[in-house]
């Protein structure tokens, strides 16, 4: 397979588990937004903005409107919903020949719903229902993947590009909440039930969770949930331990030898998190624990552009 | 087929507006009889009501749009992806039409594939003075790095794809040909994949032959193209990008052969060879499938600053480390100059006379036929010799004395780069048009394909249709659609 099909695939679907990330974070966000207090609902807020990296606005007070407003459709923000799939699809269309034309057509799908809405329509019909649109769009095209793209190369590079994703979102997801839970002295930091469902919500994990521990809601569960579940699609070990599996069998189709650094950073972090305890991540620095998980993912994705990507053809011609 | 209700139309719905206007049409004979080839589309299109129609319009372009079936408009900033746009109604030809055009295309090609042999060797019909030397070494596209090169089984020009209008008398006449890098022929496939959805029946009951398997066929003659020696080729389609106005094109014939759709980016040539940038280390690239231009393949020969092809290709070429699809160099019979002499060529290269005729020219560059172009600018169509696509021309009869004076003045300063033919009245087709059916000016590009020994053409070709009533002009860049087209097994 050509190196920028590979980079394109990846990015693909990166982009894409993003923007399904992002209107995840907002349709939780837009519920829960009903059932609470407004003066709790401008740290909420912040939290979620701040869970994709994104800035605040720097002047006037931070509405629901102005941050799904920033989140959904600014251009000018590279993490908005709109800007993931319109570089999804700008991806998948320098590989049009390489995925099916069901994905082709999905992605487009979800593309011409996503850039015929803005603010000001989705806010006066039903939000919550636009950010459901979008999800359903994003696990359609994943499950139209899955059922008529060869399980082959580029489907593996797809899968970590979207499992890479979903760890590092993940880890930070969880690490804007164990923060201030952790450091319970500052006063603003207070989170109630409400914003521990909204995390599980977040991760489309809080069914998962009642049935594995009950609804007592529990930090330190919804963390092994989380980090360390080994069955949960959503938990970092889980996503992990897909990025694995995609890496060897890229290794085993193309023969590289180049490809050993990856595998063995995806195969330490892997193994940190199958032997990882939640009472000892927890009791130790958290926040560092988080830190770190998303540094190795870093560090992984360079692993993987070095061996299949970026390589230098003077490296290539010498095999 | 001899329901008399049918024979008549004009007048009747959804044919109320439909009108003659003087030229041949493809569906009604000048006495307003239904051609027989149309009879039973044209029964099929009075049973059906306007909405109906309507409703499968806005299917077929749902179809489109939600496939990414788009191409981009350069200059245009606002809307980068239209859809090309696709008219519902069939054009049909019958077996007897086809065959004349089948045969007299694969005459020309086979007669242009000697010359451009010729001209980069011996240059025998230059020596014989049937074609001047001088008009061919100021070709633009003349290409000195050809001389001598031998290129792999003989072919020149393995795709083309030529442009043909029918005229007043109902024959077909060559307008252009194309034998760098034709585009369209998605359109042709796709076209007819939509309207096996649209009009599934219809279509069953017609007896049209099918066009399918252009992809198997395009593929066999690209891979004769590689090395003997290498017994499994790898062959690419080399795309300029996805900013290209025919990139769509380039991703649905790479997928329809299982090749690999690489990028200048994806290449590089060591040591004369043409390889490509995988996930399992360097692959070495036998025959590129070159959808771009001579110019822009290689800054080390061409263009310096292109970026869209790969430094050091054209060596590895004259090396015969890789074979590319057309050669290099072909353009030359593009020069629309050139075309003049296209009937001289077929005569001195294989003794017969043209079967498919084509239109008188006036040459700028000869001071006889310059002065007649010069004193007729209000009747004839002036076209600039390097340029396609519908841009650089002057249609007589609808400028404006400006544009005339413009012309007039362009002429005089390059000669050379200009030519001039009559208007042509050419042929009308029913078209779908705001709900009811009305003519529209049609041509006709059939796709060629050349291994240096046989001609394939996919039976039937793009129809491309001047949407606005009236016009001439079919290029997608001018606002032109298209048609699917069929052609009849008798």
């Amino acid at each position: 397979m050509l190196s920028r099909v590979a980079d394109s695939l990846y990015w693909m679907s990166r982009y894409l588990e993003r923007a399904e990330h992002t209107a995840r974070l907002l349709g939780v966000g837009l519920t829960h937004m009903l059932d609470q207090a407004p003066q709790s609902a401008s740290t909420r807020w912040l939290r979620l903005l701040a869970a994709r990296h994104i800035s605040p606005p720097h002047n006037g007070p931070v509405g629901a409107y102005e941050i799904t407003r920033l989140m959904t459709f600014d251009t000018d923000q590279p993490s908005s919903i709109v800007n993931c799939i319109m570089r999804a699809r700008e991806n998948a269309r320098q590989v049009r020949e390489q995925i099916s034309s069901e994905m082709w057509e999905q992605l487009n799908r979800l593309y011409l719903n996503v850039r015929s809405a803005n603010i000001a329509s989705i806010w006066q019909d039903e939000p919550i229902e636009f950010f459901q649109s979008v999800k359903d769009g994003a696990h359609l095209f994943q499950g139209v993947t899955d059922a008529t793209m060869t399980h082959d190369e580029g489907w593996d590079f797809i899968q970590i590009g979207r499992y890479l994703e979903r760890a590092v979102a993940t880890a930070l997801l969880l690490d804007v909440h164990f923060l201030p839970y952790l450091k319970q002295d500052e006063l603003q930091a207070k989170l109630d039930l409400i914003d521990w469902i909204g995390l599980l919500k977040c991760a489309t994990s809080f069914e998962s969770y009642c049935r594995i521990y009950s609804a007592d809601v529990h930090p330190e569960q919804i963390a092994e949930l989380l980090l360390l579940s080994g069955e949960s699609p959503r938990s970092v070990r889980f996503a992990v331990g897909r990025i694995q599996n995609g890496l060897e069998a890229i290794a085993r189709i193309t023969g590289s030898r180049l490809g050993t650094r990856a595998e063995r950073l995806a195969g330490r972090l892997y193994a940190a998190l199958d032997y990882g305890q939640v009472e000892e991540i927890m009791a130790e620095d958290m926040h560092a624990y988080l830190e770190n998980v998303q540094r190795q993912c870093a560090a992984i994705h360079t692993a993987i552009y070095e061996a299949y990507v970026i390589y230098s053809a003077e490296a290539a011609l010498a095999i | 087929m001899d329901d008399p209700a049918s024979e008549q139309l004009l007048g009747m719905a959804p044919f109320g507006d439909y009108r003659l206007d003087h030229c041949y049409d493809e569906m009604i004979d000048a006495a307003g009889n239904v051609r027989p080839q149309y009879a039973a589309l044209a029964r099929r299109l009075r049973e059906l009501s306007p909405d109906v129609l309507l409703q499968r319009q806005r299917y077929a372009d749902a179809t489109f749009l939600n496939q990414g079936i788009t191409f981009v408009v350069y200059g245009d900033r606002n809307d980068t992806e239209r859809i090309f746009p696709y008219d519902l109604l069939p054009r049909i030809l019958t077996a007897a039409e086809w065959q004349t055009i089948e045969r007299g295309l694969a005459q020309r090609i086979r007669a242009l594939n000697m010359f451009l042999e010729d001209i980069y060797h011996e240059g025998k019909i230059l020596r014989d003075r049937v074609v001047p030397r001088e008009l061919v070494l100021t070709c633009t596209h003349y290409r000195r790095e050809m001389r001598g090169l031998d290129v792999p089984g003989g072919s020149y020009i393995s795709v083309t794809g030529t442009d043909l209008l029918r005229l007043s008398d109902g024959s077909f006449a060559v307008l252009e040909d194309n034998l760098r890098v034709p585009s369209g022929v998605s359109y042709m496939l796709t076209n007819r994949a939509v309207m096996k959805r649209v009009f599934p029946q219809l279509f069953a009951n017609y007896g049209v032959r099918p066009i399918d398997s252009y992809g198997q066929a395009l593929l066999a003659t690209l891979r004769a193209l590689a090395p003997a020696h290498r017994s499994d080729p790898t062959i690419a389609l080399l795309t300029p990008g996805v900013f290209n106005s025919a990139y769509f094109e380039h991703t649905f014939l790479a997928r329809q052969m299982g090749i690999e759709l690489v990028e200048g980016r994806d290449l590089l040539c060591h040591d004369n060879v043409l390889y490509m940038r995988t996930t399992a280390g360097l692959r070495r690239v036998d025959v590129l499938y070159r959808r771009i231009d001579d110019d822009f393949l290689d800054p080390l020969a061409f263009r310096p600053d292109s970026i869209l092809g790969v430094a050091g290709l054209l060596n590895a070429y004259r090396k015969g480390n890789v074979a590319l699809a057309n050669a290099v160099g072909t353009g030359v019979v593009d020069d629309k100059a050139m075309y003049a002499y296209v009937p001289r060529i077929i005569r001195y290269y294989l003794d017969q006379d043209p079967i498919l005729p084509s239109i008188e020219t006036y040459l700028c560059g000869d001071p006889v036929q310059r002065s007649y172009v010069l004193e007729h600018l209000d009747e004839l169509v002036v076209k600039a010799v390097g340029e396609s696509g519908g841009y650089g021309m002057l249609i007589g009869p609808h400028s404006t004395a400006d544009q005339r004076e413009s012309f007039r003045e362009r002429i005089l300063a390059q000669p050379r780069n200009y030519i001039a033919q009559p208007t042509l009245q050419f042929s009308q087709a029913p078209c779908f048009v705001n709900g009811s059916v009305e003519s529209r000016h049609v041509d006709l590009r059939p796709f060629v394909l050349f291994n240096g020994d046989e001609v394939t053409i996919a039976p039937g070709g793009l129809t491309r249709v001047a949407l606005q009533k009236g016009s001439l002009v079919v290029n997608s860049s001018q606002g032109g659609g298209s048609k699917d087209t069929w052609v009849l097994f008798e």
